[in-house]
């Protein structure tokens, strides 16, 4: 078994402009994905989305909602109008609903899958202050969380290849329980508590209080633990497209690490169909009562009575990856090694002092800085400084982002370095399709009429016939096979010629 | 898996497949580093916190998302 697997992380960012609250997000979201298109020549009409494979009404289940019955929100594949672009790391930045939205590339390792999710982040800080530099702009500002603590939750999501013969049922059932108590591990923390914070209090994740059933097709209501969304942007008699949408977005690398890496082990099991029934007796409800204590003393409840803490829970999750691993023989590679030592280093110090992991996990890291407040200057949880304090850890601005001044003054345990974030902005992973996306808009861009996760669609000079390049192998298109052929091509008609060969 | 088990983490110690260590300080000497600072970082913060906070967080409106 191994961590390593195609994965990405797709992040909604809050959007607002200070002092006009009622600034409309759709356009501002426009504006945002046209003001980095435009400087970096990715026109919106060119390497626009090519939606042929789109299908966000399929139900991993086996049927397909009826566009008529779907609520508006989830037709996520109409309107190509709205701004777009494919950017040169092989990522996707557009408008979904009101919000931006920044797709990372597709990538194989836990490690690649912060250093992306983190180049989104720079990219956003670039566009405001691209927009900053416009005086006909609004001064908008983007914020790297999922609620506005108002009511609002805008999601990140995370999306997992696996084997299409894994029965869904058995995915639903070994996943809800590690979802539930996840959050210990990546939660980013939340001030209020209830969707629209109506009692006051801090708790773990900014997500679980606007999940409500347990299996379910939604994203935007009545959102489900486990969401069944099966578009696989790949071959779908082979593979199926874990989305999981019940994450928090995160800023620090250890939590953004175990995120993915303990899911992606915890997939593994799955498929191998190694894990005990660890079915809870009341997933949704146990799911914000775990938010709801920093303490981490509440105890879970199996459905066959069994009680435990919800860190003894991930403990059993780790314990049967590690047995696993051992059943392997030999050593595990290094992202794997990397994400199990992680995961037993921040059970072990959850477990002692929750507070001994603020450097490695945002909830731990907000709410040491809530309490240093409130025992500072006497601050109950109500204090619209707390609440500003929780919103502002998440501004995406170096200057005044609180999770952005924490790592400038070395609180943060860095796993990836600065450099190699800055240079994944602009680069595309290497041993992905994402890389021959990704280098095609360097090099072509002028000529890719669309693209998508599984195509890019070009434009020969000369040629009436458009030229689609199908890509449902997200694991061919790398540096290491077309590398040279797309650094090397002197047009599109060569490179095409070139991938026929 | 019993219980029992479950509930003393600590046991992770002699874990046949558990690879080294990060290098990352060790915990307790972690903690004490960071536990005696937390008003210089806050001194820091105050610098950059959004000034009218109230009307900051009442501006800050979202519509809902996936």
């Amino acid at each position: 078994m191994t961590v390593r697997r195609i994965m990405g992380v797709e992040t909604e960012y809050g959007i607002s402009v200070p002092g006009h609250p009622t600034a409309n997000p759709m356009l501002l979201s426009g504006a945002v994905v046209t003001a980095y298109a435009q400087v970096h020549g990715l026109r919106t009409g060119r390497g626009r989305w090519d939606y042929a494979d789109e299908a966000p009404l399929r139900d991993a289940r086996g049927f397909e909602m009826s566009r008529m019955m779907a609520d508006p929100s989830q037709l996520t594949d109409e309107d190509p109008t709205m701004a777009n672009v494919v950017l040169t790391n092989g990522a996707r930045l557009y408008v979904d609903h009101a919000h931006p939205e920044y797709s990372s590339p597709e990538v194989t390792s836990p490690r690649a899958a912060v250093t992306w999710d983190r180049a989104g982040e720079v990219l956003g800080a670039q566009i405001v202050d691209l927009l900053a530099q416009d005086p006909g702009a609004p001064a908008i500002n983007l914020y790297k969380n999922n609620t506005d603590g108002k009511g609002a939750s805008y999601g990140t999501h995370e999306n997992y290849l696996m084997r299409r013969s894994t029965p869904f049922g058995r995915i639903a059932r070994d996943l809800i329980p590690f979802f539930v108590v996840r959050q210990l591990i990546c939660g980013a923390g939340r001030v209020g508590i209830g969707q629209d914070s109506r009692t006051a209090g801090f708790q773990i994740s900014q997500r679980a209080d606007f999940f409500e059933v347990e299996v379910g097709l939604e994203t935007t209501l009545k959102r489900p633990i486990v969401n069944t969304r099966d578009e696989p942007h790949a071959e779908a008699d082979r593979f199926r497209r874990l989305h999981v949408i019940i994450g928090d977005a995160v800023h620090f690398d250890v939590a953004g690490l175990l995120r993915v890496g303990t899911t992606s082990l915890v997939l593994g099991m799955i498929e191998a169909g190694v894990l005990p029934d660890l079915t809870l007796r009341r997933p949704v409800g146990t799911l914000h009562e775990i938010s709801h204590d920093p303490t981490l003393r509440r105890l879970v409840e199996l459905a066959d009575g069994r009680r435990m803490r919800a860190l003894d829970l991930l403990w059993v999750y780790h314990d049967a990856a590690a047995a696993y691993l051992a059943r392997d023989g030999g050593s595990p590679d290094a992202d794997t090694a990397e994400v199990m030592t992680w995961w037993a280093q921040i059970l072990t110090r959850l477990g002692e002092d929750p507070m001994s992991c603020a450097a490695e996990i945002d909830w731990v890291a907000k709410l040491r800085l809530l309490e240093g407040y409130r025992d500072r200057d006497g601050l109950g949880w109500g204090d619209a400084r707390l609440a500003a304090v929780d919103l502002q850890f998440a501004d995406v601005r170096p200057s005044k982002g609180l999770a952005h001044r924490l790592r400038a003054m070395g609180r943060v345990h860095e796993l990836v370095p600065e450099a190699d974030v800055l240079a994944a902005v602009t680069n595309p992973p290497e041993d992905t399709r994402a890389y021959f996306r990704g280098r095609c808009l360097d090099r072509f861009g002028q000529q890719v009429v669309a693209a998508s996760w599984d195509s890019v669609v070009f434009e020969v000079p000369g040629d009436p016939v458009l030229r689609r390049v199908p890509m449902l192998d997200p694991r061919r298109g790398t540096k290491e096979q077309v590398g040279a052929l797309v650094d090397t091509a002197a047009g599109v008609a060569e490179l095409l010629a070139g991938l026929a060969s | 898996m019993s219980s029992q088990e479950q509930s003393r983490p600590t046991k992770r110690e002699g874990d046949p497949v558990e690879p080294p260590p990060p290098a990352a300080p060790a915990g307790a000497a972690r903690r004490e580093a960071m536990s005696d600072d937390i008003d210089a970082v806050l001194d820091e913060i105050d610098g950059v916190l959004e000034s009218n906070a109230e009307e900051f967080v009442r501006g800050f409106v979202q519509k809902g998302g996936q």
